[in-house]
């Protein structure tokens, strides 16, 4: 017993693992305890949530801030899952995301895409499923977007997303030229802290056919195309925010039209370990279906 | 038509009725809606003693005159809101250079700030107004490089 315990790495990063739970469970405990927790030293929701793909932002966009809570001297990380539930789809994303000092995300992500009753009436199968890994990187340049409130500069990050799909045969049926790509993007975000109002704007250069569901480039365009994507939102209390967004997208495939999403959201953040964000959110039309709008639901858990 | 569609449309309705509400009325000076100097006093007081109290700063308080710390606040939150005050303290990069913040103490005493206009009852976007004339001191106040590490005694 003992010998297994020794040699037993694997206990140990279960020991971690549960030690980490643990301690987003006892967010609340007293100082003493808080001492070998995570710093946590930004303020809440200055720490922004996780979008669609994993990245640091809002539900759609990425955005110039480090995801989780730690200062420029400490990590942050989390855990997060989210599910947007459409007219015909449904798209489950879970993933994780470490912020290093203030100034390097890392996050990765797995989205599935199940078309359901869909998949048959489209060929594919009742239930089919497309998934797809995405791999992302940001690096902080400059600007403090938070702190920074006599001034008009935005805090700007750059950074990218490397996508891959897990159904080449069916991408390439459809016309997309290929099952994988990498986006991206660069990301200016401000906090109006006056006016309680934070805003984002993110231009993304994309080959992704619907962020990479329907693969990368195609048989209308294989090229990269520039993408706006906006944030707007406005801070109601320390732990509530409403705003919306907008994402504009290529139109790479000619089966099936692409359309900008959309989407108006409001979360709540109990603490700085924990956000829950629910949204309405029109993804438009979708191989060929049309008019996809429905819910999108998304728990954080931070460490 | 799905029922989650008319839920959807619920939030979103909910959504735009609450970012629509969210245009503050405003009356007189910022120094006026946080109730002058006895209002000001009281949300110093509150701020000081709440860090006093907490273990992420109140040792970075060891070697301050505490009423002198709370007299100069006061004026300092008089004059950045607008009221009839001077403040006659030094600098703010003279006065905390050798304290060596870094960012988690900023934005701890930035919460007891919240907290302390919290209990008095200021409003979230009145208290913002105020943190938004405050924040760009982080530039004076934090050091340029954090000599401790989190979770060490600052």
């Amino acid at each position: 017993m003992m010998q297994i315990m020794a040699q037993g790495s694997f206990r140990r990063i279960v020991r971690d693992a549960a030690r980490a739970a643990l301690a987003a469970c006892i967010w609340s405990a007293p100082a003493e305890a808080q001492d070998r927790l995570p710093e946590r030293g930004k303020l809440i929701a200055t720490a922004g949530l996780i979008q669609v793909e994993g990245a640091g932002g809002g539900g759609l966009a990425p955005w110039a801030l480090i995801t989780g809570y730690g200062t420029r001297d400490a990590v942050g990380a989390n855990v997060h899952g989210t599910v947007v539930r459409v007219t015909n789809f449904t798209l489950s994303t879970l993933g994780a995301a470490v912020g290093l000092y203030d100034r390097v995300e890392l996050s990765y992500a797995r989205q599935f895409f199940d078309t359901g009753a869909t998949g048959r009436a489209l060929g594919l199968g009742g239930g089919y499923q497309f998934s797809q890994d995405v791999f992302g990187a940001k690096l902080r340049l400059f600007g403090d977007g938070i702190l920074d409130q006599d001034s008009w500069m935005p805090q700007v990050a750059v950074g990218l997303q490397y996508k891959v799909n897990d159904r080449a045969a069916v991408l390439r049926a459809i016309g997309a030229k290929s099952d994988q790509g990498v986006d991206f993007y660069v990301a200016a975000t401000k906090l109006f802290l006056a006016q309680s109002l934070l805003l984002n704007a993110t231009v993304r250069m994309t080959r992704a056919n619907q962020a990479g569901i329907l693969g990368f480039g195609g048989d209308r365009s294989d090229a990269y195309h520039p993408e706006f994507e906006g944030s707007a939102a406005v801070l109601l209390s320390r732990s509530v925010a409403v705003g919306a967004e907008y994402r504009t997208k290529p139109d790479n495939l000619r089966f099936a039209r692409e359309s900008d999403w959309y989407d108006a959201f409001v979360t709540w953040l109990p603490t700085k370990a924990v956000s829950v964000t629910l949204a309405y959110v029109n993804l438009g039309s979708i191989a060929t279906r049309k008019n996809q709008e429905g819910v999108y639901a998304s728990l954080q858990l931070g460490f | 038509m799905p029922a989650f569609s008319l839920a959807s449309r619920t939030v979103a309705v909910l959504v735009l009725a609450a970012t629509l509400l969210a245009a503050p009325a405003r009356a007189g000076t910022l120094y006026d809606e946080l109730g002058q100097r006895a209002g000001l006093t009281r949300i110093v007081d509150g701020m000081v003693h709440r860090a006093l109290l907490d273990p992420r700063i109140k040792d970075t308080f060891d070697d301050a005159n505490i009423e002198r710390l709370r007299g100069l606040l006061m004026l300092q939150f008089c004059v950045l809101t607008g009221g009839p005050c001077r403040y006659p303290g030094r600098g703010m990069k003279a006065a905390h250079a050798d304290l060596n913040l870094a960012p988690r103490h900023f934005n701890a005493m930035v919460e007891t700030l919240q907290d302390a206009m919290d209990a008095e009852g200021v409003p979230f976007w009145t208290q913002n107004r105020l943190l938004a004339l405050l924040a760009p001191m982080h530039r004076d106040i934090v050091a340029a490089r954090s000599a401790a590490k989190p979770g060490a005694a600052p």
